[in-house]
């Protein structure tokens, strides 16, 4: 019911929306639930486990009842807060967890098993049959438990992440954070205030207190004016800090798109905000807390604060007839807003003795609420006098007030613990839980509202002295400056039914105790048996209530039983802004090659090498698989010519005087050795004696080495030299940078590769002047270009190297030659076939656990010298004939197909893991041999070849007869290469 | 007392007044035959197969905190036998055959669900590593089942196949990996280990471990000194500082690694999914919370807490994966303290102290673990020799290179 | 998280890559024994307090930095360039000049400069 007259909302501009199917109207500036509160709505929801009806309890996020589903189909967002979600045209919520309907809801009658349903008895019951387990019982327990759905659909709207960065980050736009950010910025200090409403100014909007003798809201939008027309402040409005972490980071959600009537496409529906700040003040309030009696869970039932809140803010009643129930002062001014604004009080509750109070109405004090009646909306109010004297009271609204628990939750997100302040009945912050951040106002168990707005400035001050700031002056208002007068009471003793105190996930004052008579007596079990404090609003309005009860229980003090943990974040964030930005292709950064254009136009399927995209093969008209042009493409360059883009590789250029000592220490084969114009094949070990890496290493010049390595360990091995370097032997005289973007480099290989090459190099080059492993500085068309003479086929192969820019040109010419030569382009499938016939390793097979021994290399790891990863190397568990080595492995049958991930076993032996002898790493068709092939590693390998295995492949139901040979089979001479 | 689903409805009928505390609080004793610090999940599986199968009782568990108020009540919850390297294969399969028993064995339901894991893979590279993997799983004895892309789409049709970064070839399936409800496991080995007689003592920090010319002869607690013959060191993410009582240095640096829960949502994800591209798992929680997780933070760290960097990116990793999941919210973060080893592997073994035994180094796969490191751990204790399944997890494997490196990602702690 | 490059100044720890313990850079001589390699390769003191590790500013100027932090609390006390390190007598020192303090509390000793 809307009051005339009262309230901050804009009556003239009416908004039409749709609440579970049915149309409502409400006004600019109402949230979800003050619209349907206004609409005298008060079913908004079942709760999670006995599907009793719910209405709204809080004004805040921190709402454990009235939570909808808002929009449609992949929009569809579930579990949003009705106190928070602002009305607009075309807004459509539903109700959750219930069935068929928010008013009929079968899955109720739960509530009559509740007495088998106690905390923990899942423990102790489905567990016969077995296997009835995921047939039976988890399914019913699945669909009855959860709250609103996901759509299954993918995400369709867009969401951000974004950075700031400020001197002084306040937290909550209440009185005590306005003075805060008022007085750092009046200083000049770079200000961020952050709030999560859509209007700030925090309780002041809410209550009916004057500052500065003013209305409060109206002195808040004066200095909301002020600092938002000052550069170094900047207003978050919809924004919720959500997490305090380390080095002054703060994690913030935006709220950008989620209150707009039709959002353009381009508009974030959250932002997501990483705000680092040197300062921070907390000033985030406090939740009013609920008292746990009978049935204090039925719509109608909300804090005290709530109900003057909507009456103040929104120009709502939430009742016709309100009780006040309350163990404090502060209840008592919903009672006076009320009566102020022509609402009936039915009555006024305190569990004091010796509270007066002059009204309108009935006050009873030392009194109690024992009961209330109304299922789908509140009817009466049952109530026990000082004498124990009951008696019922029609109302259609209780509000209660159990004090307040400061809001300190960021606070705590660095692990601190919060102190039991008897006075106000509350935990409160210890200074310095947060490096750099300090808490005011009521979150830091100020009251008044005079107290927040001197502790807001004291805390501006403090951190303007702090940064080295000289202060401006500002005036602190005057304001209301209520003492707190509260009583400690968390629970109407003797209750006779249940008695809520976490309404979002069902957990009743019964469940507490019989955690602590299982002996779950610790805060955190008792939490953990119950589920109290796990729900949405993650015990925002019960924990301290259920601990008092518990501490109660237990015979032990509240400060002795102390608090759970606070997590981040301090409000549910979406997943999809958490994450924004990694949907579809942004996970990973897409890495090009200068050819990538031209493959693409060639038909040629791009797959992924690391973040590189590489061809995979180019097919031609007329080929009907990827085998049949994998097989041209390796028939090609055995008989002819054939260009690859090997520009994926890792490039290092490593220059100094020092330079080959260094290539010494990190490659176990000697390079200081390496005259200028030769290349070496270079064996890299990780410190622990593995291989890390292979890959060529040119010397271009004296001291001058470029070094290649493979695609995946490019970063790796940079990493790793930077380290070797930094670490051991920073005075020896060398520089080294990545160059792998600087040059596109294309291996031209093939019979055919040198009458290729010379057609387009400004000097020919023949077998001698150019003999196999040399290299040097050419030009070409003329760019000045490298030429390396090296092979990754077997064939007589190059790598032609030009500076970046000429690579998507030199690729488009380089393949035409081949192609008029009866060559052509070659992409990942047959450059694998390839390397297999040749028996060259990728990292298919050095895979982290192999050693130069295990691949046969173990002459490459000197003996003249140390080298990183050498003494790890010889630890007696790294070599012998225990290790599996590397074999070559061909079906006696050649039409037999191997798949690699196939394991090997004794022709006779079953295939079980007692009898496994090693595994196939790489496997191919190889048109060359007319026969399939594999890589793979064995037991004692080496001295098996010439015997068979047994490959079995259970997953692809496969088993294979193998010869075991050298993992060389084409041209193990190499004469080809050289020639 | 047993429970049952009778047992519930009877108590339901009564009141609920006759349920009986989960276990008892002694106070310590002056002297145990065995002593074990540590009342987390491997501490308490232990105690309670060293009760069960070798019936030792004279056995205390000492917790600093809570029971169960470690990893084993912060971690995703995942249970699985996929290992490909002998020495873990054949542990994890004994550990998931203990699991497919425990309720019975525990009297106590855990929750243990066998929806199924499945791991997607993203290029052939991976396939092949995946079906080396899988078949590694077969000749133990375990289930692995090689799925094709529509193979994947027919069991979670809302990945987002083709325009993730990294397009989804296949998956690997194991149909017998799942889920369990974490705190449950450490209840339920709690209570049946006080019902063998074992004494759980909370709120009782060893502060020194008393060692007598090679040989241990107790611990040294907030509550009192304690003689014991055997000590046993379980406190995976303390396990440096408490073998550091003793002397030793442990081939352990300690990270944390976050996970994640959403609200409460109705069934959506059946499975248990993990991304082959990026460190990301997931899985829905009997309450409908979607839990996740992804890599360490990578620092060394006893926070039990961790920062943004990696929070988005695995939520970016669950965008690009299943772009379905944007509209659930995040409702809590908490952070475990991994033991992390050099190999990726744990640590089942005896000491260089006489009567002191290290269960450490789990890593980040120790929940899974629970039932079969207790009952190897308990076999070693009992009869001083390593049990079959186990005996590769040696201390001395990084000196003598009998490594087990499941990830291929060598030395470096923070790797595996 | 954020650290403070000593050549860059004060960035978020995604710029930055961990490897470990300090001691990682403390290779043994090459003729050492197997045990002072398990040593360096494996074992650690790793602290519940303040330790020093290894960070590379990958995302940045290359440096390896030696960072000294509170593995508890998190907050970093020192960082320095790794090839600052200078050996004496079986331990390693840095040179006063060449230490960069970070502030107890963020953002204290930069005087207002935006990163």
């Amino acid at each position: 019911m809307r009051i005339a007259g009262k309230g901050l909302v804009d009556g003239s501009a009416t908004i039409g929306f749709r609440f579970d199917g049915r149309d409502y109207t409400g006004f600019a500036g109402d949230t979800l639930a003050s619209a349907l509160l206004a609409s005298g709505v008060r079913l908004f929801g079942r709760s999670f486990k006995y599907h009793r009806p719910r209405g709204v309890m809080t004004t805040g996020a921190e709402e454990p009842n009235a939570l909808v589903t808002v929009g449609r189909g992949a929009r569809a967002v579930p579990n949003v807060r009705a106190t928070v979600q602002e009305i607009h045209g075309g807004l459509e919520a539903r109700g959750q967890n219930a069935w068929p309907s928010l008013g009929l809801d079968l899955m109720a009658v739960n509530d009559l098993f509740a007495p088998f349903f106690g905390a923990g008895f899942y423990y102790k019951t489905f567990m016969w049959p077995r296997a009835f387990w995921e047939r039976l019982y988890e399914p019913l327990i699945r669909r009855a438990a959860g709250l609103g759905a996901l759509s299954g659909r993918s995400n369709d709207e867009a969401y951000e992440k974004a950075w700031a960065f400020c001197d002084l980050l306040v937290i909550g736009a209440g009185p005590a954070g306005l003075m805060a950010a008022l007085g750092a910025a009046r200083a000049g200090a770079e200000v961020i205030l952050a709030d999560e409403d859509s209007r700030m100014g925090g309780r002041l909007l809410l209550e009916s207190h004057e500052v500065a003798g003013r209305a409060g809201a109206d002195w808040a939008g004066a200095v909301l004016a002020e600092l938002g027309a000052m550069a170094n402040v900047r207003l978050m409005t919809r924004t919720t800090v959500t997490g305090a972490y380390d080095g002054g980071t703060y994690g913030a959600l935006e709220r950008v798109g989620l209150h707009v009537a039709n959002p353009s496409e381009d508009l974030p529906r959250e932002c997501f905000w990483r705000i680092v700040a040197r300062r921070a003040v907390l000033a985030g309030g406090a939740h009013e807390r609920q008292i746990a009696f009978a049935n204090n869970d039925r719509p109608g039932i909300m804090t005290a604060g709530a109900v003057r809140g909507y009456l103040n803010r929104w120009g709502v009643a939430a009742g016709r007839s309100v009780t006040v129930f309350a163990n404090n002062d502060d209840g008592h001014r919903t009672a006076r807003d009320l009566v102020a604004a022509g609402v009936r009080i039915a009555a006024l509750v305190d569990v004091r003795e010796d509270v007066a109070m002059a009204g309108d109405f009935p006050v009873h004090a030392g009194a109690r609420v024992i009961d209330t009646v109304g299922r789908q909306s509140l009817r009466e109010v049952v109530i026990a006098d000082r004498e124990g004297r009951v008696s019922r009271i029609a109302s259609d609204c209780l509000a209660v007030s159990g004090g307040w628990n400061p809001a300190l939750h960021l606070a705590c997100h660095m692990n601190g613990r919060p102190v039991w302040r008897e006075d106000i009945a509350a935990f409160v912050p210890k200074p310095g839980m947060v490096p750099g951040m300090r808490v005011a106002g009521a979150a830091n168990g100020a009251f008044s509202t005079q107290a927040c707005l001197a502790e807001g400035l004291a805390a501006a001050a403090a951190v303007l002295d702090d940064l080295g700031f000289k202060a401006a002056p500002v005036d602190l208002p005057e304001a209301e400056d209520g003492a707190v007068r509260i009583r400690a009471y968390w629970e109407v003793p003797g209750a006779t039914h249940r008695a809520w105190l976490d309404f979002a996930n069902d957990v009743t004052t019964k469940d507490v105790r019989l955690a602590a008579q299982e002996n779950f007596a610790s805060v955190e079990h008792m939490k953990r048996y119950t589920t109290l404090g796990m729900a949405p609003d993650q015990g925002k309005n019960s924990s301290v209530t259920a601990l008092a009860i518990l501490a109660e229980t237990t015979g032990r003090g509240i400060a002795e039983t102390g608090t759970t943990t606070f997590r981040p974040p301090y409000v549910p964030v979406s997943i999809a802004a958490l994450g924004a930005g990694g949907q579809g292709r942004g996970f990973a950064p897409k890495r090009l090659t200068t050819s990538d254009r031209a493959a693409r136009e060639r038909g040629a399927p791009m797959i992924e090498a690391g973040l590189w995209y590489r061809p995979s093969y180019f097919p031609r008209p007329g080929e009907a698989t990827w085998r049949e042009a994998c097989d041209r493409e390796v028939a090609m360059v055995r008989d002819r010519v054939g260009v690859c883009d090997v520009s994926t590789l890792g490039k290092i250029d490593i220059q100094g005087p020092d330079a080959g000592r260094f290539l010494d220490l990190v490659y176990s084969n000697t390079f200081s050795t390496l005259k200028p114009g030769r290349v070496r094949y270079g064996l890299m070990l990780r410190e622990d004696g593995m291989v890390m890496d292979d890959g060529t290493t040119a010397c271009l010049g004296p001291g001058h080495y470029l070094m290649t390595t493979t695609t995946a360990a490019a970063g790796q091995v940079m990493r790793h030299l930077d380290f070797v370097q930094q670490a051991h032997c920073h005075d020896w005289d060398l520089r080294m940078i990545s160059v792998t973007e600087a040059w596109a480099q294309f291996a031209v290989a093939g019979p055919l590769a040198r009458d290729l090459l010379n057609s387009v190099l400004a000097e020919p080059i023949d077998g001698a002047a150019f003999p196999f492993l040399a290299c040097g500085e050419v030009r070409l068309m003329g760019v000045a270009a490298r030429l390396f003479r090296i092979s990754f086929s077997g064939e007589l192969g190059f790598e032609v190297a030009v500076p970046a820019r000429y690579g998507a040109a030199l690729w488009r010419d380089l393949v035409a030659r081949a192609e008029s030569l009866g060559g052509g382009a070659y992409g990942m499938e047959a450059l694998n076939v390839l390397r297999i016939e040749k028996g060259f390793v990728t990292h298919a097979e050095i895979h982290g656990r192999v050693t130069a021994f295990d691949i046969g290399l173990q002459a490459m790891v000197s003996g003249k010298k140390d080298c990183i990863g050498k003494a790890a190397s010889t630890r007696p568990g790294l070599s012998g004939p225990e290790r599996e080595q590397l074999v070559g492995l061909r079906p006696v049958a050649a039409d037999r197909a191997i798949a690699a991930g196939a394991h090997l076993f004794d022709e006779a032996a079953e295939a079980v893991s007692a009898n496994d002898r090693g595994y196939v790493t790489s496997a191919c068709w190889s048109p060359t041999l007319g026969s399939h092939l594999a890589l793979g590693f064995l037991r004692d390998g080496r001295a098996r070849i010439g015997t068979r295995v047994r490959l079995v492949d259970h997953l692809r139901k496969a088993e294979v007869l193998c010869e075991v040979t050298d993992p060389v089979f084409f041209d193990p001479e190499g004469g080809r290469a050289r020639g | 007392m047993r429970y049952s689903g009778l047992r519930v409805i009877a108590e339901g009928l009564s009141g609920n007044r006759g349920w009986k505390p989960a276990w008892r609080n002694p106070d310590p004793k002056p002297a145990y035959d065995l002593v074990i610090i540590g009342g987390g999940g491997h501490g308490l599986s232990t105690a309670y197969y060293l009760a069960k199968n070798h019936g030792l009782t004279n056995v205390a568990v000492l917790e600093k905190g809570y029971l169960g108020g470690g990893n084993v009540g912060r971690n995703t919850t995942i249970v699985r036998a996929n290992y490909f390297l002998p020495g873990n294969q054949e542990f994890y399969s004994h550990s998931l055959k203990l699991w497919e028993g425990l309720e019975a064995e525990l009297n106590y339901n855990v929750m243990h669900s066998q929806r199924g894991l499945i791991n997607l893979f993203h290029s052939d590279g991976q396939r092949d590593a995946f079906a080396r993997r899988g078949n590694a799983m077969v000749n133990q004895g375990d289930d692995a089942e090689l799925l094709d892309r529509e193979g994947v789409r027919r069991h979670l049709p809302w990945l987002d196949f083709e325009q993730s970064r990294f397009p989804i070839h296949g998956g690997l399936f194991h149909r017998r990996g799942g889920t369990a409800r974490h705190d449950a496991v450490a209840w339920g080995y709690a209570r049946a280990a006080d019902r063998r007689g074992v004494e759980l003592i909370q709120n009782c920090e060893v502060t020194g471990i008393d060692i007598e010319g090679g040989h241990v002869t107790g611990v040294q607690t907030t509550r009192g000194s304690i003689r014991a013959k055997k000590v046993a060191i379980i406190v995976a993410g303390r396990s440096s500082q408490v073998a550091a009582m003793a002397g030793m240095r442990l081939p352990i640096e300690s990270h944390i690694l976050q996970a994640f829960v959403t609200e409460g949502l109705k069934p959506v994800i059946d499975h248990v999914v993990s991304f082959g591209m990026g460190h990301f798992y997931i899985s829905q929680s009997d309450k409908g919370g979607l839990v996740f997780g992804g890599d360490l933070d990578f620092y060394a760290s006893y926070a039990a807490r961790g920062n943004l960097p990696m929070v988005e990116h695995v939520m970016e990793a669950g965008m690009t994966l299943m772009p379905m999941i944007g509209k659930a919210k995040v409702l809590r973060a908490w952070g475990g303290i991994m033991d992390m080893t050099p190999d990726g592997s744990p640590i089942i073994d005896k000491t260089p102290v006489e009567g002191l035994y290290l269960d450490a180094g789990w890593n980040y796969g120790g929940f899974k673990a629970v039932p079969a490191s207790g009952w190897c751990m308990a076999h070693l204790m009992a009869t001083g020799e390593a049990h079959p399944v186990a005996r590769r997890f040696r201390l001395d494997r990084f000196a003598t290179g009998h490594l087990l490196d499941e990830e291929g990602t060598g030395s470096q702690h923070n790797l595996h | 998280m954020r650290l403070t490059c000593p050549l860059c100044g004060d960035r978020d720890r995604r710029e930055f890559h961990y490897y470990g313990a300090e001691v990682y850079a403390d290779r043994p001589d090459a003729g050492a024994a197997l045990d002072a390699w398990d040593d360096y390769l494996h074992l650690r003191d790793n602290p519940a307090g303040e330790t020093r590790d290894l960070w590379y500013h990958e995302i940045g100027c290359s440096a390896w930095i030696v960072v000294t932090r509170d593995t508890v609390s998190h907050r970093i006390l020192q960082t320095a360039l790794l090839t600052a390190r200078q050996r004496q007598v079986g331990k390693f020192v840095y040179q006063e000049g060449d230490l960069r303090e970070v502030p107890a509390k963020p953002g204290a000793a930069t005087g207002g400069e935006r990163p």
